[in-house]
């Protein structure tokens, strides 16, 4: 870890971008340009400067590239916006581009088109919910955008209450808004979540972990107890299990897992198999 | 920014929780969370950790001229801050009712309980006494921020040492601590404040409340006592009716806990002192790694010089012969070269001959007494590499490398597609479900 920041910050001040390909799982510094293997054969050796001439360079294919959390456009490269581990995940047609970005470890939520989070109702006004997100400020939620609300139906939607939405509108210009209806106008799982159970915090790092798929704490929690559980990309996890006390079990095995090795979480859930 | 609101299923829940005895982190209705108690390099300087609450403590004083009405009493100042790091909700600079009712708390338990003997304080009747402030910042907010911030502020002014001063006629001579040792502060007793939180209208009583426990409390009871026994400040907030019976087991509840409490502080404070006397690292500086270059920065240490040179000279005579270095440039590339020891590193060989340092060598290390010692030698080890690179064979090292062990876990877990990531699996009521990025 140590070399490798020392290797970021080594090229931060050399002032050269790297290019995106060869930084993969690397650390990377916020301020730092990455190049996409397109531009690699352009900029690489030759530098700039001289850009060999192409008969057909406005037809040159064209590279579909998203950002993920932690980096930003600038131009035609990528800049660091967040101090991580770069990722890239390829698409799937096997063409270059694909996702990139970067893993870090913190506890603030920003509001990410798509995300499906966890919200508390901080306030009914008129045609819309105020619903506290954690992040910098509360989302906007239509009483429309609930299955089967209509203007005479309206949802049952108290102050104080779980939402678990998705986001269709987060920029950093605009108020997010959130909908607990997918585009077909289904509900799909979302909606606002039950009155029991508990909601605790954590970091998105581990949210982000434990909804990987075929995410081995989850299949052993599941194994422990029969429980209800949702997690929200902002760092929320709402769970209820048969009793108070089995929800305060798995609420605090889940915080726990976060400073676990896997070798640890074993032990501690064959322990727990055995009471 | 504002205060992440209380869901109403959180409040349910910790209500139902409490009614069956139980607690979000496993503690019994009357345990306290576990309390840390550390100091800075300089005295007066503590942080206090109760669970996740950490409140630091400084204690400064001053000369100054004292009130009219109290001619012959020092002057104590007490000052409580809520930062914005400590929780979000918190704005800088303004006095949140919250922050005005912990202030007169404090004041009330640490001042009118007369626990550090103003008159010791006064240097000149009617001209210049000792100004003691103290300064509480909180920096993590986890709940209960009186019992921490009262316990911050006597393991401080128990810790502090002021400039010692002597009046001779008219003229009052102020020392440095070069010349004088500082004299400790008088403390006739130490009170502690412990918080009750009352539910169901004083049903359920919890102690040392957390958080998310204070948001749904109904009234809060907080006693300062001391070890003897004696209540300093009673103070019932939250408008709920208790009982004779109740405050009286409060009370009963609070000399436990203090006496708990006192015992820890007064180990700690033995603990600093035993160390700062022997010389060793203390306080903060523990926690400091010996792993940058600027940490190893330090001050003059006293070295004794009584018998140095037949010391030495029994050295020189026993030692073998130093080994041969052959201080030859290393041409690398042209114009470039080396000089030194040779190609390869030869710190581990350093770090070994250490032990024997003593009786080798012949350098000055030999003659600094023996806790100062580890630390020079790594000193003058950094200084013989030209090379900047970090001490890779130092102990601590061995600790700090926590990350990179939990890293490859990591990686596991985190090369999955950014579409399954962003598609929360909801398990088992509500199925997983995979959607598309759309771009």
């Amino acid at each position: 870890m140590a070399e490798a920041v020392q290797f970021a910050a080594e090229s931060l001040a050399g002032g050269r971008a790297r290019a995106a390909r060869t930084v993969l799982d690397q650390v990377v510094l916020p301020g730092e340009e990455l190049l996409l293997p397109e531009q690699e054969d352009v900029e690489g050796p030759g530098g700039a400067g001289e850009r060999p001439l192409r008969l057909n360079a406005g037809t040159r294919s064209r590279l579909r590239v998203v950002c993920g959390p932690g980096l930003r456009r600038c131009g035609d490269r990528l800049l660091v916006t967040k101090c991580g581990r770069l990722r890239h995940k390829d698409p799937g047609s096997g063409s270059s581009g694909g996702v990139y970005w970067v893993d870090s470890q913190q506890k603030r939520y920003v509001p990410v088109k798509g995300d499906h989070v966890i919200g508390i109702v901080t306030a009914k006004s008129g045609d819309i919910f105020k619903v506290d997100v954690g992040g910098s400020e509360p989302a906007s939620l239509s009483y429309l955008a609930f299955e089967g609300a209509t203007k005479r139906n309206r949802p049952n939607v108290q102050v104080g209450d779980l939402i678990y939405g998705q986001f269709v509108v987060a920029n950093k210009d605009m108020e997010p808004e959130m909908v607990c209806i997918d585009s077909c106008g289904r509900a799909n799982g979302m909606g606002v979540i039950g009155h029991d159970g508990l909601l605790f915090k954590v970091t998105l790092g581990l949210i982000r972990k434990l909804l990987a798929p075929e995410c081995e704490i989850i299949q052993e929690v599941g194994k422990l107890y029969p429980l209800e559980i949702v997690f929200g990309m902002n760092g929320r996890i709402w769970v209820k299990a048969k009793t108070i006390q089995q929800t305060l079990i798995l609420a605090n095995i889940l915080e726990a897992c976060e400073h676990m090795t896997a070798d640890q979480r074993k032990q501690i859930f064959a322990r727990l198999a055995e009471n | 920014m504002k205060e992440t609101p209380l869901s109403n299923c959180e409040r349910r829940f910790l209500l139902r929780a409490i009614e069956e005895k139980k607690r979000l982190d496993g503690r019994q209705t009357y345990d306290y969370r576990s309390i840390r108690v550390s100091f800075g390099t300089d005295y007066g300087c503590c942080v206090v950790e109760l669970g996740k609450t950490r409140v630091l403590g400084q204690v400064s004083c001053e000369l100054v001229s004292p009130k009219l009405n109290r001619a012959t009493e020092g002057i104590l100042f007490f000052n409580l801050e809520l930062s914005q790091m400590a929780a979000p909700a918190f704005e800088p600079g303004r006095q949140s009712d919250l922050l005005v009712k912990l202030n007169r708390l404090l004041e009330r338990c640490l001042r009118n309980s007369k626990c550090i003997d103003t008159e010791s304080l006064c240097v000149v009747a009617g001209e210049k006494v000792w100004q003691i402030r103290v300064d509480l910042h909180l920096l993590n907010h986890d709940g209960n921020i009186i019992d921490a911030a009262s316990i911050a502020a006597i393991v401080a002014l128990c810790h502090f040492r002021r400039p010692d001063v002597s009046v001779q006629g008219d003229e009052v001579t102020l020392y440095a601590p070069e010349e004088r040792d500082p004299v400790p502060l008088s403390i006739h007793h130490m009170p502690i404040c412990v918080s009750f939180a009352f539910f169901q209208q004083g049903m359920y009583l919890l102690v040392d409340p957390n958080e998310r426990e204070e948001r749904v409390m109904d009234g809060l009871l907080v006693i300062a006592m001391n070890k003897h026994r004696e209540i300093c400040t009673i103070q019932s907030s939250g408008g709920i009716m208790l009982l004779k019976d109740q405050v009286l087991r409060c009370s009963k509840i609070a000399g436990v806990k203090v006496a708990e409490i006192t015992e820890l502080i007064q180990k700690a404070l033995e603990n600093d002192q035993k160390v700062r006397k022997e010389g060793g690292k203390f306080g903060f500086a523990e926690s400091i790694a010996n792993q940058r270059i600027t940490a190893f920065k330090m001050e003059k240490a006293p070295v004794d010089t009584s018998d140095v040179e037949e010391k030495a000279e029994e050295i020189m005579a026993e030692a073998e012969p130093p080994p041969e270095v052959i201080a030859e440039p290393v041409l690398w590339t042209p114009g470039t070269a080396q000089i030194g020891e040779g190609v390869e590193n030869t710190w581990g060989v350093l770090e070994d001959s250490e032990k024997e340092g003593e009786d080798e060598g012949g350098s000055d290390e030999a003659v600094l007494p023996d806790d100062v010692k580890m630390d020079t030698a790594e000193v003058s080890n950094v200084g013989s590499q030209d090379a900047p690179i970090v001490l890779s064979d130092s102990e601590e090292e061995e600790m700090i490398i926590l990350e990179p062990d939990k890293n490859p876990k990591k990686i596991r877990t985190q090369i999955v597609s950014a579409k399954q990531e962003k598609a929360p699996s909801k398990k088992p009521a509500r199925k997983r479900k995979k959607k598309r990025i759309v771009n």
